[in-house]
């Protein structure tokens, strides 16, 4: 099911118009991570793919389907999207209703329902807290369980928001494996993040916004290689990269074992 | 002396089985920058909490040992009197701000109105204010209509207005791009310069690394490391517990075991990779 995004723009009711013409494919299963800088629009962009927010001029298909003759409720059931702020998202008084909500509301036979919470619960290591009330776990365990409720919909897309904010290693970890196995499925994920290091090591295209507008768009190696134009919106490249020119390495390089053969 | 003084501080939040602060002993001088990094559920921000007063006056449950701030016991203080001489910044900016106002302005303007400061010095203190953290473009738009970057620089000048002499920032560039942080980092190590103390939870290490005076490691509850940047970020300890590290780091690590890094010490600057790995 493919994203199809033509000449958007988007003025919010201040005046203030966050999305300056947006063309953009992206194709079913791909794994796509946006960037630039604070204000750039990112979260604007996103918020159109299940239809929060509808454009002021300009068009998406998601599949066959234009947001603006679909309700938001349609919609996510093909699209989930994980908030920037998981406070904005979560509801309810204990992680196992918060998770089950969006399958159940999707309509869902009883067994998948279950299955998908299970296998949501075990991704995301919430499984011995489904009595917990989020609000006393900390931010980041809140954030592990807005992510948990929105991959239990079992969506073809699914949106991140800066899902590695706050996260420790072995939680990072845990998220680049939600997004690998999300990929096995064939999956569509876009993850926005500020993490360009996140980024390198787990997505293979990489649009960078700036101001509106899509700055950049390519893959992964390419985009980041070029620190110039990047710093035009405030990204830098990954530390990797940085070092490798740092050192004249002819090519671009993001990974360890690549930096590691590059300089052997 | 110290100007924060920690002695065997361990504090419990009601109805858990465990303390999340476990015989914490820290001294910190006027003027130093502390960083405090640590895994998930660590107690970071139970530490920050236990030094703005909030642990245990708000959160309630069983602090013992004792916090001392210039001088004064936390014990022996009201949150009113303690939060007077330390401000601090949420891990989640979204619930700084104070949902009575309709500016930006008048946002960063409250604090200062609340403890009685004459309108016009007012002005002038949030105009300075905005002008440190880069947020004057944003001064007369709604604090809900903000990007969570643009929020979060909202929510952490709304603290430095105040001029805490102690200032607790609890992950303040979660939601910043690389330039936001870096004028994070700048802004504070200022501040600091100027005699203001200020304790900082972050993850991004290798800005701890260029601006910060000192690291404490938390993990469980527990102080399990404390000294220089470099020192205690390139631990293997830290390595092996499920800290963040610098990319830097990892990767001169790996190099180290296949020969092809030389030095003793580890990197977590790019300065000291580009140093170690130049042929
Ligand atoms: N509800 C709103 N009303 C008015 N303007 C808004 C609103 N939300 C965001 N904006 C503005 O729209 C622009 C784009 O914001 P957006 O949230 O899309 O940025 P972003 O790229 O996600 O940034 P960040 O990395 O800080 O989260 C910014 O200038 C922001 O101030
Ligand atoms: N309000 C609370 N009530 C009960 N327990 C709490 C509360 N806040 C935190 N805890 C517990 O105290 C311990 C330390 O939590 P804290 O939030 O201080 O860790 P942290 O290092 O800040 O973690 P994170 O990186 O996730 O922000 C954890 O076990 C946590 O579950
Ligand atoms: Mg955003
Ligand atoms: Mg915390």
């Amino acid at each position: 099911m493919n994203i199809e995004i033509t000449n958007l723009r988007f003025t919010y009711p201040t005046g203030l118009e966050a999305l300056k013409g947006i063309n953009l494919t992206i194709n079913s299963g791909e794994q796509v991570a946006i960037v630039g800088q604070n204000g750039a629009g990112k979260t604007t962009l996103v918020r159109h793919f299940n239809g929060l927010l509808k454009p002021t001029s300009g068009t998406i298909f998601i599949g066959e389907w234009e947001t603006t003759k679909f309700s938001v409720a349609k919609l996510a059931s093909r699209v989930g999207y994980v908030f920037q702020n998981p406070d904005d998202q979560l509801f309810s008084r204990d992680v196992l209703t918060e998770v089950t909500f969006g399958p159940r509301n999707l309509g869902y036979e009883k067994a998948k329902i279950e299955e998908l919470v299970q296998r949501a619960l075990s991704l995301t290591e919430l499984t011995d807290k489904t009595d917990t009330n989020p609000y006393d776990l900390s931010p980041t365990w809140r954030k592990m369980i807005a992510l948990a409720s929105i991959i239990a919909m079992d969506t073809p897309i699914v949106i991140f928001d800066e899902p590695t904010t706050g996260q420790d290693a072995v939680n990072v970890a845990r998220i680049a494996n939600v997004i690998a196995e999300l990929r096995n499925e064939g999956k569509t994920v876009i993850t926005i993040t500020h993490d360009i290091d996140f980024c390198a090591e787990n997505f293979e295209r990489v649009v960078a916004l700036s101001n509106g507008q899509v700055l950049l768009d390519g893959p992964a190696r390419e985009v980041l290689g070029q620190e110039k134009v990047l710093a035009q919106t405030y990204v830098d490249p990954p530390q990797l990269t940085r070092l490798g020119k740092r050192l004249g390495l002819k090519e671009t390089v993001t990974r360890q074992e690549e930096f590691l053969r590059a300089i052997e | 002396m110290a100007f924060v003084t920690l002695h065997n501080v361990t504090y419990q939040y009601p109805l858990t089985q465990s303390p999340a602060l476990q015989e914490i002993n820290l001294k910190i001088n006027e003027g130093e920058f502390l960083a405090v990094v640590g895994p998930n559920g660590a107690g970071k921000s139970t530490l920050c909490y236990a030094l703005a007063g909030f642990v245990p006056h708000f959160f309630k449950g069983e602090l013992t040992g004792e916090i001392t701030v210039d001088g004064k016991k936390s014990s022996e203080a009201t949150l009113d009197e303690w939060v007077m001489n330390v401000g601090l910044a949420f891990q989640n900016p979204f619930n700084q701000i104070s949902g009575a106002k309709f500016t930006v302005f008048e946002e960063l303007a409250f604090g200062l109105e609340n403890i009685g400061i004459p309108r016009e010095e007012m002005k002038v203190r949030v105009e300075e204010a905005m002008a440190l953290t880069g947020i004057r473009e944003l001064a007369d738009r709604s604090p809900y209509s903000l990007s969570g970057g643009q929020q979060q620089r909202v929510a952490l000048t709304s603290i430095l207005v105040m001029k805490p002499k102690l200032l607790v920032l609890d992950e303040p560039t979660s939601q910043m791009d690389p330039i936001g942080t870096r004028e994070v980092f700048s802004v504070v190590r200022k501040m600091a310069e100027e005699g203001m103390t200020v304790v900082m939870v972050e993850h991004k290490v290798e800005w701890i690394a260029n601006f910060a005076d000192r690291v404490m490691a938390l993990k469980d509850g527990r102080m399990v490391l404390e000294g220089k940047p470099n020192e205690v970020l390139t631990s293997d300890m830290l390595a092996e517990n499920g800290f963040g590290i610098s990319r830097y780091t990892s990767t001169a690590r790996e190099a180290k075991k296949r020969g092809l890094w030389k030095k003793e010490n580890l990197p977590v600057t790019l300065d000291e990779a580009v140093e170690g790995f130049a042929k």
